[in-house]
């Protein structure tokens, strides 16, 4: 049996001390596997954000282990922490965060430039991963000049390019309609259809629909999770 | 809902025979929603006895045929013009168990809605299985099942937001549930206010 390609063990968070002290997490234990997009739904303050930015390494949490492909976050250096960040993680945000001045290929590709990879190469893994998100035909287009939900599917192309295995998506519909909010769920479902890992953090029950299994974050801890199932069978 | 109209729009669209009927429901939206062929005759014959579809038998083919008539195009006109009027019942089972669940002492209603939501999410979690399978619908029969499919979600999806608004709810409140009354009861109606 494989490892895990994410895994939370008994991870808290404090922000400040003494009677001033909020936990925003409390004991969180969770995994998720190659092929699994797991849904963390929760009110708003519930900690479910910051679950996000403690499981993709961006916060150190207080206490617990974070477990990112076999590797011990809290063991890495902050040079090996951002490598490890560079490839195999992939952030997908509900306002897109790509660099305006940079084309939709420009703003793929550079996490693989900034990881030392050379740019021709960079730029072919870049339009492969446009391709997949059915963008090729914008490729050279700046965010400007693309809607909500291409921005989006840029976002999304940015997070898998280079075979970064687990994306981590906070509200990744918020900022669009229905249906293109739909077409981005798909895209997602599809890239971790084909090996992905990920994580979907939303308030809408309708997209958290999209995960294999839903986890639910109440005041800084785990609720429910097994009990909205796995669904094991593939439905026609 | 209503096989009555539904037919009455098929006929709309040409004069068919019984089991041409029935073939052309089951093609539009019969996977969504199976009816008998009874159903369908006596429904015809109901359209017929309301003078909406007249009965010719005079085809050489032997088949009886159903034709609407001109008050029958009236009402497939005012049905398809017009909006579905919902019935504003509370009889729904889900409803009423909470309702009734929240006065009875004992019961962990926190409990009932948290078993409710995960069924809930299980049917929404299969129906998104189920529209994802069909990605692009080649065919008005695949769309009109999209169409009722995401019909089904977004009803799945307004229970669990109810059930998340009724949980939030009670957090809040701060009222007991009741037992059962001691106070004698008087058989038969209650009896009338004097004046």
């Amino acid at each position: 049996m494989t490892a895990p390609l994410l895994r939370l063990d008994g991870v808290s968070m404090q922000y400040g001390s003494g009677e001033t002290s909020v936990t925003a997490l409390s004991g969180i234990d969770l995994t998720v596997e190659r092929g699994e997009l797991v849904a963390i739904m929760g009110a708003s303050g519930s900690g479910k954000s910051t679950l996000l930015t403690i499981a993709g390494g961006l916060t150190v949490p207080t206490s617990g282990e974070v477990v990112i492909d076999g590797h011990w976050v809290s063991q890495l250096s902050v040079r090996q922490l951002a490598a490890l960040r560079r490839k195999t993680l992939g952030f997908v945000f509900q306002d897109f965060n790509l660099i305006p001045a940079l084309t939709a290929i420009e703003n793929v590709s550079l996490p693989l430039e900034l990881d030392g990879w050379k740019v021709k190469r960079a730029r072919r893994a870049a339009k492969d991963a446009l391709s997949v998100v059915d963008l090729s035909d914008r490729e050279t287009h700046y965010p400007s000049d693309l809607s909500g939900g291409q921005q989006q599917r840029v976002a999304i192309a940015r997070a898998v390019v280079g075979g970064r295995s687990l994306i981590l998506a906070d509200e990744p519909t918020g900022a669009l309609d229905s249906t293109t909010g739909e077409l981005v769920l798909r895209m997602l479902r599809s890239r971790v259809d084909a090996g992905a890992g990920g994580i979907l953090v939303t308030h809408d029950a309708r997209h958290a629909a999209w995960a294999d299994r839903i986890v639910f974050v109440r005041d800084g801890r785990i609720i429910d999770d097994a009990a909205a199932s796995r669904i094991e069978n593939v439905l026609v | 809902m209503s096989v009555r109209q539904s037919l009455l729009a098929i006929l709309d669209q040409g004069a068919c025979y019984g089991y041409q009927v029935r073939a052309e429901f089951d093609h539009r939206i019969g996977s969504t929603w199976p009816v008998n062929v009874g159903q369908i005759y006596s429904t015809l014959d109901r359209l017929v006895r309301d003078g909406l579809v007249d009965r010719d038998e005079s085809g050489d083919d032997g088949q009886t045929y159903f034709e609407i008539t001109a008050a029958g195009r009236t009402e497939v006109a005012g049905w398809l013009s017009s909006p579905v009027v919902r019935s504003t019942s509370t009889r729904d089972e889900l409803t009423i168990k909470l309702a009734l669940a929240v006065t009875l002492p004992g019961v962990d209603i926190a409990q009932v809605i948290q078993v409710q939501r995960a069924a809930t999410f299980r049917t929404l979690q299969e129906l998104t299985r189920t529209k994802n399978a069909t990605e692009n619908p080649e065919s008005a029969e695949e769309l009109a099942w999209l169409l009722v499919v995401d019909s089904l979600i977004f009803q799945a999806e307004a229970e669990v937001n109810w059930l998340d608004h009724s949980e939030a709810r009670l957090l809040r409140a701060s009222v007991k549930p009741f037992p059962l009354s001691t106070e004698p009861v008087r058989k038969g109606r209650p009896a009338r206010s004097e004046k």
